[in-house]
């Protein structure tokens, strides 16, 4: 795109159309992270020269390269403060793109605070870039990103076993530390995992093809964040329309605008109103632009039904026959981001969606040791940790679990003193009978049916598929 | 739209409504800051998409430095007009019958004066809780780290190494009386995909952008274009005229043009791709002091 003679009309009319993959950066304070991602930006040539002038300035400064050498991690080092203290303190953002997509980096800092930043960097990340360095292979810093990876629900991961240089480009080396890595992410439960070897600051496989690595198959770095499929991976099934806020322009018009959490809607389809159970049609999905037939998530619409029903910012949109979670108990993994630990018994308000509402982690059910995975007894919380609790909540959400639709799963805890947002959740799972839901749903009494044994296992794992899906059944043996 | 995919500026503008949205419904008294340049225009478009068809239920704020290009004061008043936004001005009086500008007082004071003490005498006027801005991530290395929801203490001072946690698009609109927000909704666009937003939807920009024979004077490396009569007399004899266009728009004296041939968005498109200066390098103020955005930040400027 560098040549004068490039078409602009038709290159803009191609770039419009290109996706956008937000991606997290997670490694250790060694690993070479931010070199990584400067010669990412920088071979995909998106460095502005008055950047780069700059950057050669400050290298000869402060730079840690070496004498004669760009210092690529300078051009990420953004806060004054930071660069002082040589480190990155917080989440940065990046931006840069391609011929075939456009990227979002969420670049988060190695160090002590790396689950508080990891977290944040990565809740709307599609893919994960998990650092190692060839000579220290799989370490303790390494299981402890990679499970808060699996922890967020990203579905993609690009092992990036970096200075590949520095171990002479070793076939073996590799090999032992993609095998073991990818058993970890077996037992995590993450399909997708590609490993790449590479030296950020040779630039082997980032993106162009090393002929250093002969024996090494697959693809660079760049052509695989280019191409990994992403669009699917959000719930395109699942019908949610957090109402967020309601639009009465005149009295003909009452409308309720919204982004579509997850899954699509159309024109003329029956929907139900949560939580007054109260149904009507879709008379029509308007934006600026004029009106759809159809929408689908993330899009941001406004929805007016057919029947004069009362819905308020807060209340949810779904269709009757596929609905979420109605309830006030659940169970959801807790980060906890504050410098302040918990005090247990105080209350916070929680923000679920569109919804704001008093809430109380009624027990700590156990604290997850984030370097062995290993569950631990726990009452409390302080910053960094991770732990599943059951927290109630003073009125009704609307949810499901975090790993069948994000959108619907997550909430935040904000302490109602100093305001700050304590800690960040994932529910997990209902608890209690969910009393609002529970008249409409039916039955099956297996016993009373005729139906042997041998087949309660398999109508169990069906009901348990329907009630992710959002319909409950309730089974008598 | 067959195979349920949005493309990335339709991913943006979903999100940027979403984040609108979200502050007129929890806040008392927002306002949009309005710069009346190209990523501000972008700003108001998208909040006219937000609440249509209905009328977008928080005012438009204009911080007048009293040194705009005549062409942006007009610009922004024939748009508030036409698209039906409530507009308020404000403005430094004192400072201004006072004399201060850059050219007499230095562009730190003017900035300070007539920049950032204007626009937190106007949020404490009207008691605004929360207010929109057009910065984005990529403008600037400071802004990269900066939320959102930025939170600002009653002093409208950032702290950028105590920020909120922000996860997904679940926003933290809570304050205390007297603390504020500002909001920045396009934090993640480039300044690429602002352009390719303002080709697509075909949203009105200021003249200034695109390139015309203007006057202009050379002063400490940058191409100053005088707008009104306070260029100081010595400066008069070293008007000429040049083929310019503005990559960023500010108060005239502090603003550099670049040389252009660039008449249509496209061809901005393209100078873009293959010029070799970032947006930036035009604002004279970047320059004042090092890492000078972010101590801006901190004391309110956004």
């Amino acid at each position: 795109m560098e040549k004068k003679n490039v078409d602009i009309k038709a290159f803009l009319d191609a770039d419009e159309k290109k996706d956008l993959l937000r991606f997290l950066t997670a490694g250790s304070v060694d690993d070479g992270k931010s070199t990584l991602i400067g010669r990412l930006l920088f071979d995909s040539k998106k460095i502005y020269e008055d950047q780069l002038t700059a950057l050669e300035r400050d290298s000869k400064r402060v730079g840690n390269a070496g004498a004669g050498k760009i210092d690529y991690a300078l051009l990420l080092d953004g806060l004054k403060a930071e660069r002082e203290e040589g480190i990155t303190i917080d989440v940065a953002y990046r931006y840069f793109s391609t011929n075939k997509r456009k990227f979002i980096i969420a670049d988060t800092p190695g160090h002590e605070q790396y689950t508080r930043n990891m977290i944040t960097g990565g809740s709307t990340a599609n893919l994960a870039i998990i650092l190692v360095d060839a000579r220290m292979g799989v370490i303790t810093q390494t299981r402890r990103h990679t499970f808060l990876v699996s922890l967020l629900g990203i579905k993609h991961i690009a092992l990036a076993v970096n200075k590949m240089d520095l171990v002479d480009y070793s076939k073996e080396v590799f090999e032992k530390i993609s095998a073991e890595y990818l058993s970890l992410t077996r037992e995590l439960g993450i399909e997708d995992v590609t490993c790449f070897p590479l030296s950020a600051t040779e630039g082997d496989n980032v993106v162009e093809k090393s002929q250093r690595t002969p024996w090494y198959e697959g693809t660079t770095l760049l052509d695989f964040i280019e191409t990994v499929p992403i669009h699917l991976d959000r719930n395109m099934r699942d019908f949610r329309y957090p109402v967020q806020y309601v639009l009465r322009p005149n009295q003909n018009f009452r409308g309720f605008s919204g982004k579509i959490a997850s899954g699509s809607i159309r024109k003329g389809e029956e929907v139900m109103a949560l939580p007054s159970m109260k149904r009507s049609r879709i008379k029509g999905i308007h934006t600026y632009d004029g009106e759809l037939d159809e929408a689908f998530c993330p899009m941001c619409v406004t929805l007016t039904l057919e029947d004069e029903i009362d819905i308020s910012r807060g209340e949810m949109i779904v269709r009757p026959d596929n609905v979420p979670h109605i309830g006030r108990d659940f169970e959801a993994m807790l980060v906890w981001m504050d410098e302040e630990p918990m005090d247990p018994g105080k209350q916070f308000f929680l923000k679920h969606n569109t919804n704001l509402t008093r809430s109380t982690v009624e027990s700590v059910e156990y604290l997850v040791d984030v370097n062995t995975m290993k569950r631990q007894p726990g009452r409390n919380f302080r910053l960094n940790e991770i732990g599943l609790v059951r927290i109630t909540t003073a009125k009704n959400l609307f949810f499901d679990p975090y790993s069948a639709n994000k959108a619907t799963g997550a909430f935040i805890l904000i302490d109602p003193i100093s305001n700050n947002t304590s800690a960040v959740g994932m529910i997990v799972r209902p608890l209690g009978t969910g009393e609002t839901w529970q008249a409409d749903v039916p039955t099956l009494d297996l016993t009373k049916l005729g139906i042997a044994p041998e087949h309660h296992e398999a109508i169990e794992k069906a009901v348990r598929e329907l009630s992710r899906q959002g319909l409950e059944i309730k089974v008598i043996k | 739209m067959d195979e349920q995919k949005l493309s990335h500026l339709q991913e943006l503008e979903a999100e940027s409504i979403h984040i609108i949205r979200e502050v007129a419904a929890e806040f008392e008294n927002p306002v949009m800051l309005y710069s009346i340049g190209k990523d501000s225009s972008v700003m108001v478009r998208l909040a006219e998409k937000a609440f249509a068809p209905g009328k977008v239920p928080f005012p438009l704020m204009h911080i007048d430095s009293k040194w705009k290009f005549k062409e942006m004061i007009e610009f922004r008043d024939s748009y508030a007009k036409k698209f039906g936004w409530n507009l308020i001005v404000e403005s430094n009086m004192e400072g201004f019958r006072a004399g201060v500008g850059p050219f007499t007082h230095g562009s730190k004071v003017h900035t300070d004066l007539m920049k950032t003490k204007a626009l937190l005498d106007a949020l404490a006027k009207y008691k605004f809780d929360a207010a929109f801005g057009g910065a984005r991530r990529d403008e600037e290395k400071s802004r990269a780290k900066e939320r959102i929801f930025s939170f600002r203490d009653k002093f409208n001072q950032w702290d950028p190494k105590n920020q909120r946690p922000e996860l997904w698009d679940i926003y933290n609109s809570r304050i205390h009386k007297g603390e504020s927000i500002r909001v920045f909704p396009l934090s993640n666009w480039t300044e690429l995909d602002v352009w390719q937003y303002i080709r697509l939807e075909q949203i009105p920009i200021v003249p200034l952008y695109f390139a015309k024979m203007r006057p202009c004077i050379e002063l400490d490396g940058n191409l100053i274009m005088p707008d009104d009569d306070r260029l100081p007399k010595e400066y008069i004899p070293r008007i000429h005229q040049r083929m310019i266009r503005f990559r960023t728009l500010g108060c005239w004296p502090l603003t550099g043009a670049v040389e252009s041939n660039a008449t249509t968005i496209e061809e901005i498109v393209e100078e873009m791709m293959t010029t070799t200066k970032s947006e930036r390098t035009t604002r004279v103020i970047d320059f004042d002091q090092e890492a000078s955005m972010e101590q801006k930040k901190r004391e309110g400027y956004f």
